[in-house]
């Protein structure tokens, strides 16, 4: 048998010997985006299973070649791998173009940290930090980034927040999707799964000009992973035990590529937690249930590519039915109890107060290169966002959601990169967007948010360019159209008294009264420019310096300009005023850096102005059915906020780091030269941690995290006469909870299984101590504590 | 070898189905359509109707609000001074006026009794009030009640919903729990 396929193969190649063996290829190795020959190419020829190089013209030669085909395999560092096929009959040349360029380097080459601008002042979470958190929210994940905390609304409605800036003023960015879900709401949290990136960069100062004007606050960037181009299928299923809500989460994913460049991804993963647990009594209604699910598919190659996503996110939140108050008596009885009203045994139910939400996001992206020129793509997505709030109501409304809003938005884009001059980079692009907003009728009640349509168009270009081998700067501008068309129903009293809206705008008025209602179509049309400029200097190997500037406007959102109505958990009434102008901020931030293993740092202090800061403020007292109640406005103030944030890591012993980080912010309200609310305090994380990598990558990390009182607020107590007592009530609704310590711990293992999977295995503990703690920047800091002791078991399994 | 690979297999198509099964949950339907109609003010409660009857003696106390929460105020109207040394019969009516007919909100908390109990509490001493209706479970609403006047004195009375308090309680709103719906405050005159 051996011998006559050895006879063969003899054969075969005595076929090809009898051709014309003296054909010679020249070939020409150039850099795609600049055509500069590249040097020391290394190239593969796969029918003789030789390698050459190729010279300092970037040229190489094959003599003696005989007809038929002839397959090439080009490399270079830094390079990604071409494979070309020729059929030879002739001599020939050829140029071969390779990708010389970072931005497009895939993970496994490149494991150093690579920025979305040279010039930005950014921090990642990677993808195996994120897995700490894959139970937990996004928001959760970035609190673990030095200059970010959130604003939170119990502990599972999470929302970001840099550098004391929320909502609006950040712009979350999902694939490459500006996320649009009704982010203006203070208890609203972006509906991302977080199981579904791969990446989280959270970006303080640097050209976030490519994905909008407003980002006063900063940017967060959700990666999706890149895929190597290679026969291969995986996947990884994690699952995650709490003891804590007696939940937790598992998510699954399984990823197909092709060595064409073809891939695809499907994800999934399944939340739920019942009743979670304070220190010392069950947090009754806070439950939640989540299902989410993704899918990709796309097709990459260095010329040309395309990427279709699509995800859904399915959350159903329960509130705190502690929370659920009827007057400004209830509220002060909240705060003086200091424990919630209503506490009954552990339960899976998620009752009313709850929020429902079911956000679609879908996208498809295409590029393509041009030599000596550089990439054109153009991007058209879409989301839905679909927000339903249940309330306690009577009779047969029981069941209706107070709120039921439709938010859809539609957005096409093109960018275009030309990377074709040495030193400089050029990003430009276009954007339209048509979002509309449909208050679902059906709830029984005045919608807190209209029917509005909105539209945008955008212009932007941001260059960069390389001054010197070790320093880069970066400038861009951006033009913003933005038109809101709405139809609202206003109280007639409202429109023509308290707001005399009638007299300064009444071309927003129609004959359309009902019930002493005024029906009414405000517009509004917003210009706005930003600008950016950023300069970084590479002192040596590993100690960098980054200046950032930025000019950010962001136009009043809906809810301050609409809103419309009694807050419940808040016990008041919110307005929002047709009045409002443009935000407008000038921000400065700068990072001294040190990547360093044994010991790095990272010192970046940051300067905010921000001119008209739009801000909910009490103004005064109204008589309702329900009692007296504090009427809250939004207005608009000259103010700053300043800060520093610092990380340090140090290498103690080859097993043992140590991280530290501190984050010091001031807000001040310029114009009444008060504090402003909400910011958050002083606070400082230490961890250490040890690593041993034969010992099955054994981990450990011990974590402390402190939380200074809050001592700058604005003070807005006041008191209300409570008719039952005949008295003066103070009501604190100012005054910021003391200080507290939280240590928690983690460790993790993996092993070997099945034959070319790993098994990783987590425990960790979080709140060890069972501290009792209240923090400032909850919103129902009123009503109840913060959760207690968790412990959690992960399992993770690659294969 | 083999069994590994097997198990390997089994793992990614289990991950599949878990995926897909998902992937259909995400993607129930959702199709309430949208209609260029308002939404009329249903749960709003404008107006607060305290009658006090003995005989041809009726006082009635009414707060209303036709605009709801915000907007202008609320407006009080007590129609006259109470009698000492009285007992009347006291009926409470809760009413959205934004409807055509008026819608009775009464009728609501009357079928959720057990959620709901009213609560009134007096500055003026002499007078007792006791909650003459019973939930599905014995305990008092406060929709019929009997006014009892002693002497004759000036103050106010304070007219309390509460939503799901703690029922039974002490009768009083303070140790009821709950939130509140309605509080209004009322001055009285008994002469």
């Amino acid at each position: 048998m051996k011998s006559i396929i050895i006879g063969l193969v003899i054969a075969i190649s005595g076929f090809s010997y009898s051709q014309n063996c003296s054909y010679i290829f020249l070939g020409e190795v150039k850099d795609f985006h600049d055509g500069t020959p590249i040097e020391s190419a290394t190239i593969y020829i796969k029918e003789s299973d030789k390698y050459i190089i190729s010279d300092f013209d970037g040229k190489f030669r094959i003599e003696n070649l005989c007809s038929g085909t002839l397959t090439l395999t080009i490399s270079h560092i830094g390079c990604e791998t071409k494979t070309v096929s020729y059929t030879i009959d002739n001599d020939v040349f050829k140029i071969i173009s390779l990708e010389h360029h970072l931005e497009e380097l895939n993970e496994v080459v490149v494991n150093s940290h690579l920025k979305t601008e040279g010039t930005s002042i950014e921090k990642t979470i990677n993808k195996a930090d994120l897995e700490k958190y894959t139970d937990k929210s996004l928001g959760d994940a970035l609190n673990s980034v030095s200059g970010v905390s959130s604003l939170n609304t119990g502990n599972t409605i999470v929302k970001p927040m840099i550098h004391g800036l929320h909502s609006s003023r950040l712009l979350i960015i999902n694939n490459n999707v500006r996320m649009f879900d009704q982010e203006w709401g203070d208890e609203h949290a972006p509906n991302i799964d977080i199981n579904s990136s791969n990446k989280v960069e959270v970006i303080k100062g640097a050209n976030t000009l490519k994905y909008g004007s407003d980002a006063i606050g900063g940017l967060i960037l959700i990666q999706p992973k890149r895929y190597v181009a290679q026969d291969s299928l995986f996947g990884s299923t994690m699952l995650s035990l709490n003891s804590n809500g007696r939940g937790g989460n598992v998510n699954s994913e399984l990823v197909k590529t092709y060595k064409s460049g073809f891939y695809g991804r499907i994800q999934a993963s399944y939340k739920q937690f019942g009743d979670f647990k304070a220190p010392d009594y069950y947090l009754t209604n806070s439950g939640l249930k989540n299902s989410n699910a993704s899918a990709r598919i796309g097709y990459r190659t260095f010329e040309k590519g395309f990427d279709a996503y699509y995800s859904v996110v399915s959350n159903e939140f329960a509130i705190l039915q502690a929370s659920h108050i009827g007057n400004v008596g209830d509220l002060v009885a909240a705060i003086n109890s200091r424990e919630p009203r209503v506490i009954e045994d552990f339960s899976y139910n998620i009752d009313y107060p709850k929020q429902n939400i079911l956000h679609h996001l879908a996208k498809i992206e295409a590029y393509k290169r041009f030599k000596n020129f550089g990439k054109l793509s153009v991007q058209y997505d879409m989301q839905i966002n679909r927000r339903k709030e249940f309330d306690l109501r009577r009779g047969n409304l029981a069941d209706t959601p107070v709120i039921d809003l439709r938010l859809f938005t539609n957005s096409l884009q093109t960018n275009l990169n030309i990377d074709a001059i040495d030193n400089l980079k050029i990003d430009t692009g276009l954007l339209v967007r048509y979002q509309q907003n449909d208050a679902v009728s059906g709830t029984g009640i005045s919608p807190l948010i209209p029917d509005f349509q909105k539209y945008d168009a955008s212009i932007y270009m941001i260059g960069n360019y390389d001054l010197n081998e070790s320093s880069e700067i970066s400038a861009g501008a951006r033009y913003d159209f933005t038109r809101i068309e709405a139809e609202k129903r206003y109280n007639l009293t409202d429109w023509n008294d308290t707001y005399n809206y009638d007299e300064l705008f009444p071309q927003f008025e129609t004959n359309n009264i009902d019930n002493s209602k005024i029906l009414t179509r405000p517009e509004f049309t917003f210009h706005n420019i930003s600008a950016n400029l950023g300069y970084s200097k590479q002192f040596n190997s590993d100690i960098s310096l980054f200046v950032n500037y930025g000019l950010a406007t962001r136009v009043p959102n809906p809810s301050e300009l609409f809103s419309d109505g009694l807050h419940h958990s808040a016990a008041r009434i919110e307005t929002g005023l047709l009045t409002l102008n443009k935000e407008i901020a000038n921000k400065f931030v700068a990072s001294l850096e040190r990547n360093n293993q044994n010991f790095g740092f990272s010192i970046s202090p940051y300067f905010k102005a921000i001119n008209d800061y739009i801000q909910l403020i009490p103004v005064g007292i109204t008589t309702t059915i329900r009692g007296a109640f504090p009427v809250w406005e939004y207005n608009q103030v000259n103010a700053q906020i300043f800060g520093i944030d610092i990380d340090v890591n140090k290498k103690i012993t080859n097993k043992f780091n140590y991280k530290g980080s501190i984050s010091l912010l001031k807000g001040e309200n310029l114009s009444q030269d008060i504090p402003l609310i909400h910011m958050p305090s002083t606070n400082f994380t230490n961890s250490i941690s040890y690593y041993n990598d034969e010992l099955n990558q054994l981990s450990i990390n011990l974590i402390h995290k402190t939380v200074l009182q809050q001592n700058k607020f604005p003070d807005y107590n006041f008191y209300t006469f409570n008719p039952i007592l005949q008295e003066d009530v103070y009501v604190d609704i100012s005054s910021t909870p003391p200080a507290y310590s939280l240590f928690s711990f983690n460790s993790s293992v993996s092993f070997k299984a099945f034959k070319t999977g790993t098994l990783k295995l987590e425990l960790n503990v979080e709140n060890l101590f069972n501290t009792k703690y209240n923090e400032y920047l909850n919103r129902q800091r009123y009503f109840a504590h913060e959760l207690g002791r968790n412990i959690n078991l992960k399992i993770k399994i690659n294969y | 070898m083999m069994k590994n690979i097997k198990s390997t297999n089994t793992i990614k198509l289990l991950a599949l189905l878990f995926v897909s099964s998902l992937a259909f949950v995400g993607c129930s339907s959702d199709d309430d359509g949208h209609h260029d109609d308002h939404d009329h003010e249903e749960e709003l409660i404008t107006t607060v109707r305290y009658t006090l009857t003995n005989g041809t003696d009726i006082v009635t106390l009414e707060f209303q609000d036709l605009d709801g929460e915000g907007g202008a105020d609320g407006t009080y109207d007590v129609s006259g001074p109470l009698t000492a040394n009285t007992t009347y019969t006291g009926a409470i009516k809760l009413l959205n006026e934004t409807e055509n007919p008026a819608d009775d909100i009464t009728l609501e908390v009357e079928d959720e009794g057990d959620d709901h109990e009213f609560f009134y509490t007096t500055t003026i001493s002499d007078i007792t009030i006791s909650k003459n209706d019973i939930d599905e479970d014995g305990n008092p609403i406060g929709i019929a009640t009997t006014f009892v006047t002693g002497d004759a004195g000036t103050g106010s009375l304070i007219i309390e919903l509460i939503h799901e308090p703690t029922k039974p309680n002490d009768g009083t709103s303070i140790n009821a729990g709950g939130s509140t719906d309605v509080e209004v405050t009322f001055p009285i005159q008994v002469q």
